[in-house]
């Protein structure tokens, strides 16, 4: 489903990622992990097209196409979908009235029809639903007064609405408290647990691990995947810390 | 011997951001002449849309005591507009402004404002948004005086422009002059380009740019205009503002 062969990329013309590989398949769930700066959500934001993360070398493919050639909505509507570390607030834009606009610019984007306002409401109902989310929070300003966690939360729901076929979810765990946390993590199961989806998982912690279970966990350190293995490098991760694992 | 008077020029605090070209063209009377209008005391008037006016008009209003004078206004036309209001306010009397400004080419325009607590107990509060493309200019000028014995004086404003582009610009001058000690006035302004983190959000959820931008610029635009009570007039106002922007760019 995608495949990143050797990605260099800059910030602000300073090499992050630096020689980056990996390959995720469709029915997998994938897990990075590693140490702060090590550039985890610089690869989500240059997978997601953000201008100034610039793409010096290699290549990114997402289900046959070349991902980096899409400009950032294309790739939306091509089926990936950038959970953030910290969304943005939006003053003055509604929740309801952002993500029907983001549903149909993608359906129209693939050449589907639009959802009517009251196909768009159920959706968003039951999705909302699913995240044990309020309805009424919708209808406030995207993200405006929203604690870490409900932002967190509220991501979740934007990925139940939007459905995407890969998702990139950087610390959607952090700032949520066990129960969240929980229901997050089987939200994101109920969502995105498919034979023909994927998940890539940017963590810190085992806690969502235990939800949502990876079939690959790979350490990103110094712009590179350095080390790769299954569910049990996470626990190693977390007895032992980076430095030990990694050296 | 004939009359001489005194034309306003750039050199003139409330005419520094004109255009200059365009006030040496200008007749002596869109210059130093002003519009009236009374509002009697407890009584409300209320104005929401453009005046017919030239590319400058000059409104003087006085607003007797408890009575409440409502202005509303969007430039997006003309090479150089200046739309000019002086409110007086006696006692307990309000006045209420949300101006957008629209610039695109090489138009300058703006709002000049000068507010005067002239009594106790008045309010005053400004909104003006602007966005400036091309190598226009949008300004807000909002001078707020308040008398001696003007206690009690409440009076906002706040000024923000977006810049879609390098050349474009836009001016903010506030100005306070206060006689009194109990008073409250509050100001702020902030130029800036649009939210690139917000543009990236969006588009990361699958809006296209220009979709995107719409839905910032309604939102940013809005502001001013959120205190029109009659939601009609209110989307009406937005809607003109937005379909002005939609066809200034190309
Ligand atoms: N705009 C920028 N200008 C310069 N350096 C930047 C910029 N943005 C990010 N960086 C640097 O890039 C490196 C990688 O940052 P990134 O946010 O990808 O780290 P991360 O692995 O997500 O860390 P964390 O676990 O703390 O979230 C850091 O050293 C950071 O300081
Ligand atoms: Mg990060």
């Amino acid at each position: 489903m995608l495949e990143i062969a050797n990605l260099h990329a800059t910030v602000a013309d300073k090499p992050i990622l630096k020689g980056l590989s990996l390959t995720i398949n469709a029915g997998e769930v994938h897990a990075i992990m590693g140490p702060n700066g090590a550039g985890k959500s610089t690869l989500g934001y240059t997978l997601g097209g953000r201008p100034g993360y610039e793409v010096t070398e290699g290549s990114a493919t997402f289900e046959g196409q070349d991902l980096l050639e899409l400009e950032p909505h294309e790739r939306a509507a091509a089926g990936l979908f950038l959970g953030f570390q910290y969304p943005v607030e939006i003053p003055g834009v509604s929740f309801v009235q952002f993500l029907r606009e983001a549903v149909n610019s993608q359906r129209k984007g693939r050449g589907e029809e639009p959802l009517s306002g009251g196909e768009f409401l159920r959706l968003a109902k039951d999705k909302a639903g699913l995240l044990k989310m309020d309805m009424d929070m919708l209808k406030r300003p995207v993200n405006v007064g929203f604690s870490g966690g409900e932002k967190k939360r509220a991501e979740m729901v934007q990925m139940g609405i939007l459905d995407p076929r890969l998702a990139i979810l950087d610390e959607t765990d952090s700032g949520l408290d066990i129960d969240a946390l929980r229901v997050v993590g089987e939200g994101i199961n109920a969502i995105m647990r498919k034979p023909d989806k994927a998940v890539l998982l940017i963590t810190h912690y085992q806690r969502l691990l235990d939800v949502v279970q990876p079939d690959f966990v790979h350490v990103l350190a110094g712009g590179r995947i350095v080390k790769s293995g299954g569910p049990e490098l996470a626990r190693q991760l977390e007895d032992e810390g980076y430095e030990a694992v990694v050296a | 011997m004939s009359e001489t008077r005194t034309l306003p020029t750039t050199r003139d605090e409330a005419w520094r951001y004109a255009d200059g070209a365009a006030l040496a063209a200008a007749s002596p009377e869109a210059l130093t002449g002003w519009h009236r209008l009374d509002v009697a005391p407890g009584e409300t008037a209320r104005h929401i849309g453009d005046a017919d006016a030239g590319d400058i008009d000059r409104l003087r209003v006085h607003v007797g005591a408890g009575g409440r004078y409502e202005h509303f206004a969007l430039l997006c036309e003309g090479h150089y507009t200046r739309r000019e209001i002086e409110v007086t306010l006696d006692e307990g009397a309000h006045f209420e402004f949300g101006g957008v400004v629209l610039g695109d080419g090489e138009a300058t325009r703006e709002f000049v404002t000068r507010v005067v607590h002239a009594q106790p107990d008045a309010t005053s509060n400004q909104l003006v948004r602007a966005v400036s493309r091309d190598r226009a200019t949008a300004n807000f000028l909002g001078r707020v005086e308040v008398a001696r014995d003007a206690q009690k004086t409440d009076a906002g404003q706040n000024f923000r422009a977006i810049l879609l582009n390098e050349g474009a610009s836009a001016n903010a001058k506030p100005e306070l002059e206060i006689f009194a000690d109990d008073v409250k006035c509050a100001h702020g302004a902030a130029i800036g380009a649009m939210d690139e983190a917000a543009a990236f959000y969006m588009a990361a959820r699958g809006l296209p740019p220009e979709v995107a931008r719409a839905l910032l610029i309604r939102a940013f635009i809005a502001d001013a205009f959120g205190a029109i009570d009659d939601e009609e007039a209110r989307d009406a106002m937005i809607g003109r503002a937005l379909a002005a922007f939609e066809a200034g760019h190309d």
